[in-house]
């Protein structure tokens, strides 16, 4: 029972209402989280903000994982796989970015390329 | 055992992600938040494989392995082209999402009971939100890249607006009866995946260009939830906390860029900007001052205080460099040189930031609008290369002028304004500029590349002699 949540596609047994009204919970204050993370983000970086958040939103590649890593139809592990390669592509080219764009940001006094 | 391995992996992942935006607040703990991003990551894809139902490590590693070999060329993309790869990569987010989405649905066919009001709800917003941000992103990718087939102007048509929103409603109407009746009416899910589709690509039709920053980041946002609408689905508190960071953080650059733009979201959604193009064009003739390079480099040379406001001109004639060596020659003569940074100015927010940084300008000079137009009046030059509609002063008083409200650089309140254009050819929005014709500007005509590096020259070979 325990290993029932985690396997994402058991069933309807733990997503009753309560469930989802504390989904929502979560999904309210992690909004406000983010609201008041992201006004403080410098200006300078809004770019490079935006790169770093398209490689967190690709979170999704959890649940590609368990769609194309579980035993279903080859149709479904089809799709799983392409939404897992998408994932992985957002993840690796947008942490390699930001962190590439991030380094070019000199201090004041340290100007020149090392 | 299991169960606490991968919630805590999940755990520490939902508090490393807060905390790697967090750090992004200072350019010098900034790749420390990159860092924590990869770690949490890191966590969650391994929490993720612990699951023991996983049995197809073939297709998971092969899977992998292409998300390696697309993302790293990805992320060599110059500076210039980092909007477009923005874009591609919101399309690839909506995409997973909508594959996800498409996968759970086939599976609970099989399965009735997973068909709860909730999950069914939250799947079918997923499934449009994942969709539409998926072909709209590509139209935006495309615009930006000047794809050929793509018309850059805004395409309009009668009754555009109220075709896209009626095809969004029938979308959104066969998710109602989808919810209803999940397993029954399971024909309409695929109708909603086209109309989604559809929906996408009308959407960004009639959006022209110099729209794209406020438009990314709204995409931006449809990316998040649609992984928030998948943890929904999925019952998974980690994808709803990742999914609603980026989401919220898509939301704040939106209505950054709409400030900066004097919009609203609608505005730029059913706007068509480009419509107001024609009507602008009948002005008098009026005549520009020219300045020759010469002449700039000895105005420049007497100044204590200039300021630099660049625009997308700047970055189209690649004339990054030249600007650096210009800034070095004025800062060898001990000239204050700032650069008056505009939100809107660039294809996304912050582009202009991320431009002049590679050039290896420090950012302690690249100045947010609101910090530098205080300063305006005591600036002795204010040189423009490749903007133009941020530094009209239409936009203050002339309410006629599409423009008009729009927060701008306050060029034309230096003591002296120079401006680098190609010709006179009014700029993006096709508004015709008042600060060319102030008493006080002077134009240098070519390209943006060229004329700076004349200026460099002037400065470098006749420095001493004037």
């Amino acid at each position: 029972m325990p290993l029932g949540p985690l396997l994402l596609s058991t069933g309807a047994t733990e997503a009753g209402p309560a469930a989802f009204a504390s989904l929502l919970f979560v999904f309210l204050l992690a909004t406000f989280i983010g609201l008041g993370v992201v006004t403080r983000v410098s200006r300078l970086l809004h770019t490079p903000l935006m790169s770093l958040t398209n490689a967190i939103s690709a979170i999704a590649v959890v649940a590609s994982i368990v769609i194309a890593g579980q035993d279903h139809p080859p149709v479904i592990t089809l799709l799983g796989a392409i939404a897992l390669a998408a994932s992985m592509t957002n993840i690796v080219s947008g942490f390699l970015i930001t962190d590439r764009m991030l380094k070019m940001f000199k201090r004041p006094g340290e100007e020149k390329r090392p | 055992m299991t169960f606490w391995l991968i919630e805590g992996a999940y755990l520490v992942a939902s508090a490393l992600f807060v905390m790697s935006l967090y750090w992004m607040n200072d350019p010098r703990t900034a790749r420390r938040g990159v860092g924590a991003g990869v770690v949490a990551m890191t966590l969650a894809i391994a929490g993720t494989l612990l699951n023991p139902g996983i049995v197809n490590w073939g297709w998971i590693a092969g899977a992998v392995a292409v998300g390696f070999l697309l993302g790293v060329p990805l992320s060599w993309v110059p500076l210039t082209a980092v909007p477009q790869r923005t874009a591609v990569s919101h399309a690839f987010g909506g995409l997973a999402a909508g594959l996800v989405g498409v996968a759970k649905f086939s599976l609970w066919q099989g399965e009735p009971e997973s068909f709860t009001a909730f999950r069914t709800f939250a799947l079918v917003a997923e499934v449009i939100l994942g969709f539409l941000t998926f072909t709209g992103s590509l139209m935006a990718a495309g615009k930006l890249q000047e794809v050929k087939w793509i018309p850059q102007r805004p395409v309009t048509y009668p009754f555009q607006n109220q075709a896209n929103i009626g095809l969004l409603l029938v979308a959104v109407a066969c998710g109602f009866a989808l919810v209803w009746k999940p397993v029954e009416l399971a024909a309409l899910f695929p109708v909603i995946v086209v109309l989604a589709l559809a929906f996408g690509i009308l959407l960004i039709i009639p959006i022209g260009g110099a729209d794209m920053p406020t438009v990314i980041s709204l995409l931006n946002s449809y990316a998040g939830l649609s992984a928030v609408a998948m943890g929904f689905v999925l019952d998974n508190k980690l994808l709803v906390i990742a999914g609603a960071l980026d989401g919220s953080s898509g939301l704040i650059l939106s209505i950054i860029m709409c400030r900066a733009m004097n919009r609203s979201f609608t505005n730029v959604l059913f706007g068509a900007f480009g419509q107001v193009q024609q009507k602008a064009g009948a002005a008098e003739v009026r005549t520009a001052k020219r300045e020759t390079p010469e002449g700039a480099a000895q105005i420049l040379e007497m100044a204590s205080q200039v300021v630099i406001v660049p625009g997308y001109g700047m970055a189209v004639a690649q004339a990054q460099q030249r600007v650096r060596e210009l800034y070095d020659e004025l800062t060898k003569r001990r000239i204050e040189v700032k650069f008056a940074i505009h939100p809107v100015a660039g294809r996304m927010p912050g582009h202009m930031n991320v431009l002049l940084a590679e050039a290896d300008i420090p950012y302690d000079k690249l100045v947010e609008m609101d910090d530098i137009n205080p300063e305006m009046p005591q600036t002795d030059v204010v040189l423009v290369i490749g903007a133009n509609d941020v530094v009209n002063p239409a936009a203050r008083h002339d309410k006629a002028s599409p423009i008009f409200g729009m927060p701008i650089i306050d060029a034309d309140k230096a003591r002296m304004c120079l401006a680098i254009k190609r010709s006179m050819n009014p700029g993006f929005a096709g508004i015709e500029n008042e600060l060319y014709f102030a008493d006080r500007t002077y134009m240098l005509f070519g390209d943006a590349k060229a004329v700076v590096g004349d200026l460099v020259k002037q400065l470098a070979g006749g420095s001493g002699l004037h």
